[in-house]
C-alpha cells in the first residue's frame, strides 16, 4: 500500500447527512471482480443524469471541485453495506481523506485498509470545515497525518485523533496480512488450545 | 472475576493476541463467501501465493447475483453476474472450502445458508463480507460483516484485528400485539436509536419480547442490528436455540453435542454486568410499523402520517426533506392512504420459513390487486422446498404472487429483480436507501404480514385491519 503522509488538496462540501454505501457506488458497478477503475461512477446516481451526461449541480463536477482530495461530509458516511468498492471508488477518484462527524463502522474500517484516512471531528469543528470546503479550489485544505492536525485555507488548525496502530499502518503503507502472518505463532496457539476446549466448532 | 456481558464472554473466548494498546487478532470460527465480495480477495491470495488457512471453517455460497427465475438452471445471462459467479466456483475449488453452488437445494442467501445448515452455533465468532452478517448474533455468536480487505485477512490468516466494542443492551419487555412482529421490533428499535445510535457498540437484545421469538425472528431482529449502525447484535441462547440447531448437518453430535452444550450454557450476561447504553421498549407500544424515507430510521406506525421536515433538527431537516421528495410523498399524508404497485417478500431479513407462513396466513383465499407485480423469493432452496410441502407456494401463486428460487433479489437488485424510476415497492427486506432496488424505485420497508396486506388491498395496510 502507498505511504499517506500528507495531503495538500481541494476539499468538497457534502452536507447531506447518512451518506450510505448505495449513494457513494450503487450496486450495478459490484459486478466487477477487480478493484479499480471505480473512480469514474463514485457517486454514481448523483452525478449523472439517468440517461447520461453529468448532473452539473453536483458538488464534484463543478469544476471548481473536479480536483477533490478531501471530502466534508454529513454525519454517518458510509453507513449501509460492507462493499469494498466504496472506499475503491473513492481513492480511485483520487479522494484521500474523508471528513464527517461520525463514520459507520465497517466503511471507517475499510477506508484504512485503502489508504484513505477518515477523520472524525467535533460538530463546531466540522462547521468550519465545512465551511472552508464551500470555498472551491482556491481554498486549499492541508491534512497531515504525522502531526494529526487539519489546516484550513484561512490557516485555522484542528486536531484529530486516530487509532495509533492504524496511523503506523497508514504511515508505512504496511499490510495488515503481513503483520497478521508475522504472529501466526500466537494464532497456530490459538487454535491447539481452542480444538481442546471447543473440539465441535 | 468481574461480572462479563455476553459479548464479554465470546470475544474473551476468541482473542488469539492482545497488543499493548488493545488492538486484538480475534480468531474467526466461520468464514462465509459469497460471489459479491470475495473475487478480490482471492484474487490477493493468489498474487501472494497464500492458501486459505483453515478451508474446513470457510463456507460460500452464490447468492447476490443470481437470477431467481426457473430458467437460470440453463446457466446466468447478465455476463458480469456470470463471471462472478463463475469466478466463485472456482476459486470454492482451488482453495478446498465447502461449497453450495448455485444449482443445489442447499443454496440460497448466505445468511439463511449458515444457520440452516448448522454452520452457525452459539458463542462463535463468524463474519462474512456482507454487513447482515449481524443475522447470526439470533444464536448468541458474535458475528459481522467485513470489507474484502479482511476477508482476505480472514481467509489468509482465520483472524481479524480488531478492537473491542462497547456493549449495548436493548431490552423488549412484555408481550408484542397481535399483528406485531419481529420487523416491527427491529424497526422500531432504529426508529428509536437512528442509524448512527449503534455506531461503536455490539447490542444485546433481551427481554420477554425477545426470548418470546423464534429463531427465525431472532434472526430477523439482530439482522438489521447494521441499520441501526452496530458492529453485531447478540441474543443470548437458550432452549429455543439449541431446539433450532440440534440435527442439523454440521451441529455437533453425541458426546461433542453435550460438551457444546455445557458451554453455551455459560453464554448470558452476568447480573450487574457494565453496559454502556441501554435502550428499553414496550413490547406492548410497538405498532405495524413502515419506513416513509429513505433511511431504515424513518418509521412510523402504519396509523402515522408523513412527516413534516421542519419538525426535526440538523441535518435531517434537508436529509427529510429529500427523502420525502425522492419518494413521491407529502407531509401530513397518511401512511395508510400511500398506493404502491410491488411487493417484494423475501431477503435475509424475511426470506425464512416463518416469514412465509406469516405472509400465507394473510393472503390465505385472497388475490393481490390487480395490476400490482407481487414476488416472493424464498431464502434457500430448503425454505422453498419447506414452503411447498406446507401449501404455502399454492397460497401464494393462488393469490397471484410469482414464487421464484433462492436468492437475495430484489433486496439489492443486483440480479434483474429491479424497480423501475417511479415504481413503489412494499418490501420485507433492510434498506430503503435511494435507488436500493433499482435507479430511481422507492422503497417502504414491513414485515412480512404487512406485505401482504399491501399486496391485497394496492396499498400500505395496516394488517390488524385483515386479520
Amino acid at each position: 500500500m502507498e505511504k499517506f503522509d500528507k495531503v495538500h488538496g481541494v476539499a468538497a462540501p457534502m452536507p447531506l447527512i447518512n451518506i450510505d454505501t448505495d449513494m457513494i457506488i450503487p450496486k450495478v458497478h459490484l459486478k466487477t471482480i477487480k478493484r479499480s477503475g471505480l473512480g469514474v461512477v463514485l457517486f454514481d446516481e448523483m452525478r449523472y443524469h439517468q440517461h447520461g451526461g453529468e448532473n452539473e449541480d453536483f458538488v464534484l463536477n463543478k469544476p471548481a471541485y473536479r480536483q477533490t482530495e478531501i471530502l466534508v461530509a454529513g454525519d454517518n458516511f458510509g453507513c449501509g453495506s460492507s462493499r469494498e468498492h466504496a472506499p475503491w471508488a473513492i481513492k480511485d477518484f483520487g479522494i484521500k481523506v474523508v471528513i464527517s462527524t461520525s463514520f459507520a463502522d465497517i466503511f471507517f474500517n475499510n477506508c484504512f485498509k485503502n489508504g484513505i484516512l477518515p477523520i472524525v471531528v467535533e460538530e463546531e469543528h466540522h462547521a468550519i470545515l465545512m465551511e472552508d470546503a464551500h470555498k472551491g479550489e482556491n481554498a486549499r485544505m492541508t491534512v497531515h497525518l504525522e502531526d494529526q492536525q487539519i489546516t484550513t485555507s484561512d490557516g485555522v488548525v484542528i486536531e484529530f485523533s486516530v487509532d495509533p496502530h492504524r496511523k503506523h499502518c497508514l504511515l508505512n503503507g504496511l499490510d495488515d496480512i503481513g503483520l497478521t502472518m508475522e504472529k501466526d505463532h500466537h494464532i497456530d496457539k490459538f487454535e491447539d488450545h481452542a480444538s481442546q476446549a471447543r473440539p465441535w466448532v | 472475576m468481574s461480572p462479563k456481558t455476553l459479548y464479554d464472554k465470546i470475544w474473551d473466548a476468541h482473542v488469539a493476541h492482545e497488543a499493548d494498546d488493545g488492538t486484538c487478532l480475534l480468531y474467526i470460527d466461520r468464514h462465509l463467501v459469497h460471489e459479491v465480495t470475495s473475487p478480490q480477495a482471492f484474487e490477493g491470495l493468489r498474487m501472494a501465493g497464500r492458501p486459505v488457512r483453515a478451508p474446513e471453517k470457510t463456507i460460500a455460497v452464490p447468492d447476490h447475483n443470481v437470477p431467481t427465475t426457473a430458467d437460470r438452471v440453463n446457466g446466468i445471462e447478465n455476463p458480469e453476474s456470470r463471471i462472478q459467479v463463475e469466478a466463485l466456483d472456482k476459486n470454492a475449488k482451488d482453495f478446498g472450502i465447502h461449497y453450495y453452488p448455485v444449482n443445489d437445494v442447499r443454496q440460497g442467501i448466505v445468511h439463511i445458508v449458515g444457520p440452516e445448515q448448522g454452520w452457525t452455533l452459539p458463542g462463535m465468532t463468524v463474519v462474512c463480507g456482507d454487513s447482515h452478517t449481524a443475522t447470526h448474533g439470533a444464536f448468541g455468536a458474535l458475528a459481522h460483516g467485513i470489507g474484502t480487505s479482511e476477508v482476505e485477512h480472514v481467509l489468509a490468516t482465520q483472524t481479524l484485528i480488531q478492537k473491542k466494542s462497547k456493549n449495548m443492551k436493548v431490552e423488549i419487555t412484555g408481550k408484542l400485539q397481535p399483528g406485531v412482529t419481529a420487523k416491527d421490533i427491529t424497526l422500531a428499535v432504529i426508529g428509536e436509536t437512528g442509524t448512527a445510535g449503534g455506531t461503536g457498540y455490539v447490542i444485546e437484545y433481551c427481554g420477554e419480547a425477545i426470548r418470546d421469538l423464534s429463531m427465525e425472528g431472532r434472526m430477523t431482529v439482530c439482522n438489521m442490528a447494521i441499520e441501526g449502525g452496530a458492529r453485531a447484535g447478540l441474543i443470548a441462547p437458550d432452549e429455543t436455540t439449541y431446539e433450532y440447531v440440534k440435527g442439523r448437518p454440521h451441529a455437533p453430535k453425541g458426546a461433542q453435542w453435550e460438551a457444546a452444550l455445557t458451554w453455551w450454557k455459560t453464554l448470558f450476561t452476568d447480573d450487574d454486568a457494565h453496559f454502556d447504553k441501554v435502550i428499553t421498549l414496550r413490547g406492548e407500544d410497538i405498532a405495524p410499523v413502515v419506513t416513509w424515507g429513505t433511511s431504515p430510521e424513518d418509521v412510523l406506525p402504519i396509523t402515522a402520517t408523513v412527516p413534516n421536515p421542519e419538525d426535526f433538527e440538523g441535518g435531517k431537516v434537508d436529509a427529510a426533506r429529500r427523502s420525502i421528495e425522492y419518494m413521491g410523498l407529502e407531509a401530513g399524508q397518511k401512511l395508510s392512504d400511500v398506493e404502491i404497485d410491488t411487493v417484494f417478500i423475501g431477503s435475509c431479513t424475511n426470506g425464512r420459513i416463518e416469514d412465509l407462513r406469516a405472509a400465507a396466513e394473510i393472503l390465505k383465499g385472497k388475490k393481490v390487486k390487480d395490476g400490482m407485480r407481487a414476488m416472493v423469493v424464498p431464502g434457500s432452496g430448503l425454505v422453498r422446498a419447506q414452503a411447498e410441502e406446507e401449501g404455502l407456494a399454492e397460497i401464494f401463486k393462488d393469490a397471484g404472487f410469482e414464487w421464484r428460487l433462492a436468492g437475495c433479489s430484489m433486496c439489492l437488485a443486483m440480479n434483474p429483480d429491479q424497480l423501475q424510476p417511479g415504481e413503489r415497492c412494499a418490501a420485507t427486506s433492510n434498506r430503503n436507501f435511494e435507488g436500493r432496488q433499482g435507479r430511481g424505485g422507492r422503497t417502504h420497508l414491513l414485515s412480512p404480514a404487512m406485505a401482504a396486506a399491501a399486496a391485497i388491498t394496492g396499498r400500505l395496510t395496516d394488517v390488524r385491519e385483515l386479520m
